[in-house]
């Protein structure tokens, strides 16, 4: 058997409002028109100067937080020199050799803690966008803050790098500084792997994997790696130090360039930008910021609300579901009912609409009136889903849902329905008192029918027991 | 009294009181231009709007306006440094034809104040030279003999002020390229200390040494457009927040003798130093004894690795700045089959010799496996001559060198030999590694050709500096 040995390099693109060395808005999503969020420094003119924006360092000092990753006190941009047509100056700024924070780590379920190397700073590059033959460039994603995080070669499985990469994007949602979305491009992730004997100290020749662009390809491009290297290996092969890239269509990795085609990025320090002291004054404001993790609050919502690893998976890979989830059960207790509401029905349904919990006017208050309505059996459950279905679909106010509709049961109002159908289905009685039981569901049947699915069910049927025993009474 | 033996101080005042027309300044600069330029090779570009500009000044003085303090004076602006709306070229073939997008820092304000753009000087290419030879326009020619070179690589600059072709001019400074034109065309040419001025809209050749600085006839104007252009500049992040005085009233405010304590580093007065600048140098020294200055010999131990070290930080920087002249953007392009052909048809076609030879040194010292023999290596030799000239400030109020080893030379003497032409910075590179701020002060003629003193102070010391200058000029130029 052989060890698989993966590190990561993960970028998080930052959502401040301006970009790192400009003050050009950092939004280049799809709607802004190319080269519209560009100036004379993000397009690299000849003479301009970058100015450091600090609310980058903020973002950067928080995540280091969250991953308790020691803060350097005094750190520095350098210039990462090549030549590319999105690269404006022909060079990145970034931070190579006094990075912002290392020696951190993110902690599975499993309790293995995968050991970051470093966190540093960078600036996004601008896009190549390809029409009709011809290439132009956009800059609007020039000078984009980056966050680089670079992990030891601690993860050992396909499932513990897509593991590890959920919650680093949950993290960095939970602190409000990225989007976390791979397809978008906010997380971008290259992958270093190697194979070695199992047990063996000496790590094995590593392969990078460049351009996975979602988090379903994290898992087959490397599966597709370890078992590329394994045959390699296993007909007496030798794996070459390379760079490959992943093909989505193809679900395979492809050589991209080798060690000697390796660049040389003739770092230095960049003498435009002077050296940053992080002050613990400025660390100290910043961690006012941090809040519960998603691993932390995973094992939280297990212990203190008795949830299982599903339900409390779900519910802590947004921190808005969570929050949402605990003030429900503030109001209305039930938590285990709370979570299977929210991660089967709410989940569900939001996941066909498209939306997210926070698009929509369900609010801890109003849902919770829904649910005391349901517990105590005022609503029946078909109403409930329906009234929540509509509201989180057409984004109405589901109390005033059920207002308007009259959706609210109760017995009194059922008991004449109930004797009127019983009178008027004579025989149907006489056979149920006759033992044949299951025609109660035929009895149920017609009041869901004038009801329009308005009474609980499980309601009718107990009314409709009651009722039919005093019937057959009468008939005796 | 021709017009343009005036000061920045009178024009300006003889124009509010009426006594001259801005058309007029503007037309005698522009006649003069005329005159001497296609001698000299002082311009690469003459502003075309300037007389209109200066018109505009008149109908504003006529309606009895308020102006702004220096409106009206033409000042020539080296090529390196963006104007908005005029071509930057750095005397490169890459950027012939780009039009600047915006004003440097130093434009700016020197345009908030009222000045007038005369036009942009010649230079080396991207400021890499020492004599302006390694200009696609040609090289600037020495106003006391055009058959010498003007120094570089402000060369034009420096022409234009010293043969009256603008009233001041900006250049920039990265190892002497202020200081040893100036020395060479007898003018006044100051490099700040680094962080005074911003650098934001100076083209860079090697940022952490670059900085731009007047060029001037006169002391006052120097004093004058240095209190302008200096001070803190959000755009550029080593700009210092050091308050700036009004170093023009400093020093009319202040004519108080005062005796000074001068250190001549012996390192910079031995044998490299040639006889007829000796000569002529040593006869200011002996008006400074004269005069009860302390003048004591000391030492600056590391001077030894100053141009070795400037080169490979010079190189190493440019080899990064000028990157983005890839022909991407903007600049000139030669097509190739693939972008990397493209960059290397239009790098190879448009880079000058002197540009492609730094560039290439540049790119080799930052390597792995040489950036530590190389690029370390002489950012540790920086610190030791920082400590040199800290220690020499702890006793001294100044340091006198020589700006110049020799006189100007022949156009075409140096330009085959890298070295020697690098050896005519020897003087001058130091003060750009620490930072310092460093005056050539005209101080005599041998051959008449023109010999400059270099006056290097301690850190944001110009207003003193100025003040021993304007002695000086009073004093023993005058
Ligand atoms: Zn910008």
């Amino acid at each position: 058997m052989m060890d698989v040995v993966i590190g990561l390099e993960v970028h998080v693109q930052l959502k401040t409002k301006s970009k790192i060395f400009c003050s050009c808005p950092a939004d280049y999503t799809k709607d802004i028109p190319p080269n519209t969020h560009i100036c004379e420094v993000c397009t690299g003119q000849p003479g301009s100067l970058p100015v450091f924006n600090k609310k980058v360092l903020e973002y950067g000092v928080l995540l280091s937080l969250a991953t308790e990753s020691r803060i350097s006190k005094l750190i520095r941009f350098e210039r990462k020199n090549y030549f590319y047509p999105d690269l404006p100056k022909s060079y990145q700024i970034s931070q190579y050799r006094a990075p912002l924070s290392y020696g951190g780590f993110i902690e599975l379920k499993s309790g293995k803690r995968i050991r970051l190397q470093r966190i540093h700073m960078e600036e996004d590059a601008g896009k190549l966008v390809h029409v009709a033959g011809e290439t132009f460039i956009d800059f609007n994603r020039a000078g984009v803050p980056l966050l680089e995080i670079v992990t030891e070669p601690d993860i050992s499985s396909p499932d513990e790098a897509v593991e590890f990469l959920t919650l680093l994007r949950e993290t960095v949602r939970y602190l409000g500084i990225s989007d976390g979305d791979m397809e978008e491009g906010s997380l971008r992730c290259d992958a270093n792997i190697s194979l070695k004997p199992e047990g063996e100290d000496r790590l094995g020749t590593k392969v990078e994997i460049k351009n996975i662009n979602s988090f379903k390809f994290v898992k087959r491009a490397l599966e597709f790696e370890i078992k590329r290297q394994t045959e390699v290996l296993k007909s007496g092969g030798r794996v070459i130090q390379e760079t490959r890239l992943f093909n989505e269509a193809k679900g395979t990795t492809e050589s991209m360039r080798t060690k000697e085609e390796a660049h040389d990025y003739r770092y230095f320090p960049d003498p435009d930008l002077v050296p940053i002291e992080i002050s613990q004054e400025l660390i100290d404001r910043v961690s006012e910021d941090l809040v519960e993790l998603p691993l932390q609050k995973y094992w939280r919502f297990r212990k203190e609300y008795g949830l299982n690893d599903e339900r409390a998976s779900i519910l802590k890979s947004d921190y808005y579901m969570a929050e949402f989830f605990e003030r429900t059960v503030k109001f209305v207790g039930n938590p285990e009912k709370v979570a299977n509401w929210m991660t089967v029905e709410i989940t569900g349904i939001l996941r066909n609409v498209g939306k997210e919990l926070k698009e929509t006017p369900l609010t801890p208050e109003n849902f919770s009136s829904l649910l005391k309505l349901l517990f105590e059996g005022k609503i029946s459950r078909p109403a409930a889903k329906s009234v929540l279905k509509r509201a989180l679909e057409i984004g109405e106010d589901p109390i005033q849902l059920i207002e308007n509709e009259g959706l609210l049961q109760s017995r009194g109002d059922l008991s004449p329905l109930i004797e009127e159908i019983l009178r008027s289905h004579a025989d149907q009685v006489k056979d149920y008192c006759n033992g044949r039981k299951k025609i109660i569901s035929f009895f149920i049947g017609q009041a869901m029918k004038i009801t329009r699915g308005k009474a609980d069910p499980v309601e009718l049927k107990k009314i409709f027991e009651e009722k039919l025993k005093d019937a057959c009474k009468g008939l005796d | 009294m021709k017009l343009e033996d005036f000061s920045i101080f009178e024009l300006s005042y003889l124009l509010k009181k009426r006594q001259i027309r801005a058309v007029e300044i503007v037309e005698r600069y522009l006649s003069i231009i005329e005159e001497k330029n296609s001698k000299l090779n002082a311009f690469i570009s003459v502003n075309e709007r300037a007389l209109e500009e200066a018109k505009r000044v008149d109908e504003s003085i006529s309606r009895g306006e308020a102006i702004p303090p220096y409106a009206g004076i033409p000042i020539a602006v080296k090529d390196n440094i963006n104007i908005k709306g005029m071509e930057t070229t750095c005397a490169s073939e890459i950027l012939k034809g780009y039009i600047a997008t915006y004003d440097a820092t130093a434009v700016r304000k020197l345009r908030e104040k009222g000045f007038i753009f005369i036009g942009k000087t010649n230079m080396d290419e991207f400021a890499m030279g020492s004599s302006t030879e390694f200009s696609s326009f040609g090289p600037s020619r020495n106003p006391h003999d055009p058959e010498r070179v003007a120094g570089g690589s402000s060369g034009g600059s420096a022409v234009a002020v010293a043969s009256g072709m603008a009233q001041a001019a900006l250049g920039s400074d990265t190892g002497g390229s202020i200081r040893l034109p100036a020395s060479f065309c007898g003018v006044y040419g100051l490099k700040p200390t680094y962080g005074r001025v911003s650098r934001y809209g100076l083209v860079a050749y090697a940022s952490s040494l670059d900085q731009i600085g007047p060029i001037a006839r006169n002391v006052e104007d120097i004093a004058i457009l240095l209190s302008v252009i200096s001070g803190w500049d959000e755009n550029d992040s080593t700009t210092s927040t050091m308050p700036v005085s009004d170093f023009f009233e400093y020093i009319f405010e202040n004519r108080d003798r005062e005796t000074y304590r001068i250190a001549l580093p012996e390192e910079y007065w031995g044998e490299g130093l040639s006889i007829e600048v000796r000569k002529v140098l040593e006869e200011f020294l002996g008006f400074l004894k004269m005069n009860l200055f302390k003048i004591e010999k000391v030492s600056l131990p590391h001077t030894k690795y100053a141009i070795p070290s400037y080169y490979i930080i010079a190189m190493a920087e440019a080899s990064s700045n000028l990157g983005r002249f890839d022909g991407v953007r903007y600049g000139r392009r030669v097509e190739g089959r693939t972008f990397r052909e493209m960059i290397e048809n239009t790098r190879g076609e448009f880079f000058g010799e002197e540009v492609k030879r730094r560039v290439l040194l540049g790119t080799f010292v930052l390597s792995a496996g040489y950036y530590e023999d190389y690029y370390l290596k002489a950012q540790k030799a920086r610190t030791l001559i920082i400590n040199d000239f800290k220690n020499i400030f702890r006793e001294y109020d100044f340091v006198l060198a020589p700006t110049s080893p020799t006189l100007p030379f022949r156009i075409g003497e140096k330009i085959d030999d890298p070295l020697k032409m690098y050896l005519s910075d020897i003087y001058t590179v130091s003060p750009n590694l620490a930072g310092l701020p460093a005056l050539n002060i005209p101080v005599g003629f041998s051959n008449g050709l023109p010999v400059g003193i270099q006056l290097i102070g301690n850190y944001f010391s110009e207003n003193r500096m100025l003040k021993f200058a304007y002695f000086v000029e009073k004093e023993y130029s005058g």
